[in-house]
């Protein structure tokens, strides 16, 4: 597992661009589905029919992971960029970025001291070693993900785009494990969460499911003068309760708490101040679909370096097997 | 030039009447349907040449402008109002303003320079504290020409001021009567594609019209035209305006509302290269467009905006240039006619 986990956060996809992690996912899950394709906006849509008589579940993780887009280029060839998602400026200088085409550049502050005061991404620029405007002028409009290699830790691991690769990956892992479930489980691999849940909502409603589950990062409270949460590494995976945009259908939550215990099978409980997943747009959804969260605590998300413990992702997989192979009454 | 009279016409967000009127009697005879939905949007519909299943292509442009609403009506017959869409209140103080059904015109109040202390005139004052001045002399008075809940836009004419050079024109409302005007003239084009232009409103108060028109046309690609954000004024550093005056149609790449489909941004690209017609694109990040709403609609569509420039938009007075408009034109025109053989 910690292979694919190398392998997908370390690709490049950053919100609308998520084609290379599309490949990836694809070529992964191909031979073990019924069906698969792509829809409108770009999501990966993979169904493994079940054996009758059960629900219509959609698992949702999404592709796309945080990034910047070129939004000028200047006389000297040093590029300028807004955000794509809720990129933390702390997080940047001295990093480095990736174009689509693998092309590298290096954040870098104008004057570190006014940067330090006052951390606003005009102040920072990407230096792609060109030296005129005319060398990088077809760089404007291009998007850009963020660089920095995985990291095995042996209990936890380390990486860019953990938000939410890992979801993906706990989706790839159930889907493989998947046998004689009763249920039409429909697994859709989401583009644009970070910018605003926009492929979960049209994937919904493509799918039409009867029951919705997102599987995304959670912010893990565990860390030195953290907020006052109670998500940690290693405690298991979380039942979300409560996000920035979403109460959990109890029944649902109910049901994920009763399949843990029964199965002896770790589980925090999630309540987050702020932030949201896709289950958000899949509970919206046409007329409405009971939706829930099954998350990984993650330190430091949004940044270059997210952590998460490798157990936290083996106890979610089983969790949604464990879910998956009884009817779903909620 | 139906431009000007869709510049000077009246029409804040829920207010679209007059303006709708002008765009039906503009389309009416160029299209197949023309019809009215339950949100003010009109909607005309023309067959494509193609063999069927034809592509649905809906072209959206929004009808509204960014304008006022009364809220209170006081002793004195002042007039007390509430912004409709992003209206800044430093551009407010002394403006002439067109108010409610009656039309009546009116002015911001402002104390005069005379009265006024020397540190209060580098204050801003905020909405809730200015009112409009009808000329009524009392709050009966008032009552009689203005209910609560009607609407005021600017009192701005359309002027041309430049024939040559970049051919510039002057008046309020580009954004969006500009995309307005560029959708009237691609009514006159013949295309394979079923075309569905949606005269969309309430965009300012947040791409509400052109939700719903998506939801009923369900288009396999959505065009929105806008009159845009153009910043090309001088500047000191080294930095891109978000577009500029002369420099052609502006294609969105991202904004604050979508991700622009690349495959759309490519076929506008090649089609502006293949017809000689010039192009920029709009710096990311800032603002929306009804391409917002079109592509999250139902299952999703691939969608893109493409503007004409205008200085100084949600103020009382734009400028932008004709030989952009006829470019966006000509533009969107190449793209329409490439469908659906350059959609892959």
């Amino acid at each position: 597992m910690k292979e694919l986990i190398e392998k997908l956060t370390e690709a490049y996809g950053p919100s609308g661009r998520e084609e290379q992690i599309r490949e990836i996912i694809r070529a992964e899950v191909e031979s073990f589905v019924d069906e698969i394709r792509v829809d409108t906006m770009g999501n990966l849509i993979a169904l493994k029919k079940g054996t009758g008589q059960g629900k219509k579940v959609m698992l949702a993780a999404h592709m796309d992971e945080i990034g910047l887009i070129i939004s000028h280029v200047d006389e000297e060839g040093f590029l300028r960029a807004q955000r794509i998602g809720g990129v933390d400026t702390m997080t940047l200088t001295g990093g480095r970025v990736q174009f689509a085409d693998g092309t590298v550049g290096v954040i870098a502050p104008e004057k570190r001291p006014e940067f330090r005061k006052d951390p606003d991404l005009s102040k920072l620029y990407i230096d792609i070693g060109a030296t005129s405007r005319a060398e990088a002028a077809d760089r404007l409009g291009q998007v850009v993900g963020f660089v920095r290699p995985f990291a095995d830790m042996g209990q936890r691991v380390v990486s860019k785009a953990m938000d939410d690769r890992i979801g993906c990956t706990v989706l790839v892992e159930t889907l493989r494990g998947l046998e004689g479930s009763p249920h039409d489980v429909y697994f859709v691999f989401t583009v644009q969460e970070e910018v605003g849940l926009r492929g979960a909502q049209t994937g919904a409603f493509g799918v039409d499911p009867d029951i919705g589950i997102a599987v995304d990062v959670t912010i893990a409270a565990d860390t030195p003068e953290a907020y006052k949460m109670a998500m940690k590494l290693g405690d298991g995976p979380c039942i979300k309760v409560k996000d920035g945009r979403m109460l959990a259908h109890s029944g649902l939550k109910d049901l994920m708490i009763e399949t843990a215990e029964a199965n002896e099978i770790p589980y925090q409980l999630e309540v987050l101040a702020w932030g949201s997943t896709d289950a958000a747009a899949m509970q919206l959804s046409r007329g409405g679909v009971p939706a829930g969260c099954v998350s990984i605590a993650c330190r430091y998300v949004h940044s270059p370096s997210e952590m998460v413990d490798i157990g936290d992702v083996e106890n979610a997989v089983r969790l949604l097997l464990a879910m998956l192979a009884e009817p779903i009454e909620v | 030039m139906l431009l000007e009279k869709l510049s000077n016409a009246f029409g804040p967000s829920g207010s679209e009447d007059e303006v709708r009127r002008l765009l039906a009697r503009a389309v009416h005879d160029k299209v197949d349907e023309l019809q009215t939905d339950a949100l003010g949007n009109l909607i005309a519909f023309k067959r494509g040449t193609g063999a069927e299943p034809r592509m649905k292509v809906m072209v959206d442009a929004h009808t509204d402008e960014v304008g006022l609403m009364i809220t209170r009506i006081e002793k004195n017959g002042l007039l007390g109002f509430r912004a409709l869409g992003g209206v800044d209140a430093r551009l407010l103080m002394a403006k002439g303003v067109i108010v409610g059904e009656k039309r009546l015109p009116g002015v911001i109040t402002a104390p005069p320079i005379h009265l006024t202390e020397r540190e209060q005139r580098s204050k801003v004052l905020k909405i809730n504290q200015l009112v409009i001045d009808i000329g009524a002399s009392s709050e009966d008075e008032a009552k009689k020409l203005v209910k609560l809940g009607e609407v005021a836009t600017f009192d701005t004419k359309f002027e041309v001021l430049d024939e040559g050079g970049l051919r510039t024109v002057k008046g309020k409302a580009f954004d969006d009567r500009m995309g307005c005007a560029v959708a009237v003239a691609l009514a006159e084009g013949e295309y394979a594609v079923d075309l569905y232009l949606s005269f969309s409103t309430q965009e300012e108060v947040g791409l509400r019209g052109a939700r719903v028109a998506a939801y009923r046309i369900e288009p396999d690609l959505g065009f929105a035209l806008e009159g845009t954000i153009c910043d090309d004024m001088p500047k000191k550093e080294d930095v891109s305006p978000t577009t500029e005056l002369g420099k052609g149609p502006a294609i969105s790449v991202m904004d604050r509302t979508f991700v622009a489909d690349q495959r759309l941004v490519r076929l506008l690209i090649d089609q502006a290269k293949a017809n000689g017609i010039p192009y920029q694109f709009k710096q990311p990040g800032a603002g929306g467009t009804d391409a917002g709403a079109i592509h999250l609609s139902k299952a999703g569509v691939p969608s893109v905006a493409v503007s004409v420039p205008s200085r100084y938009i949600h103020s009382p007075v734009s400028i932008a240039s004709l030989n952009d408009f006829e470019n966006t034109v000509a533009l969107m025109k190449a793209a329409l006619s490439a469908l659906p053989g350059a959609w892959s």
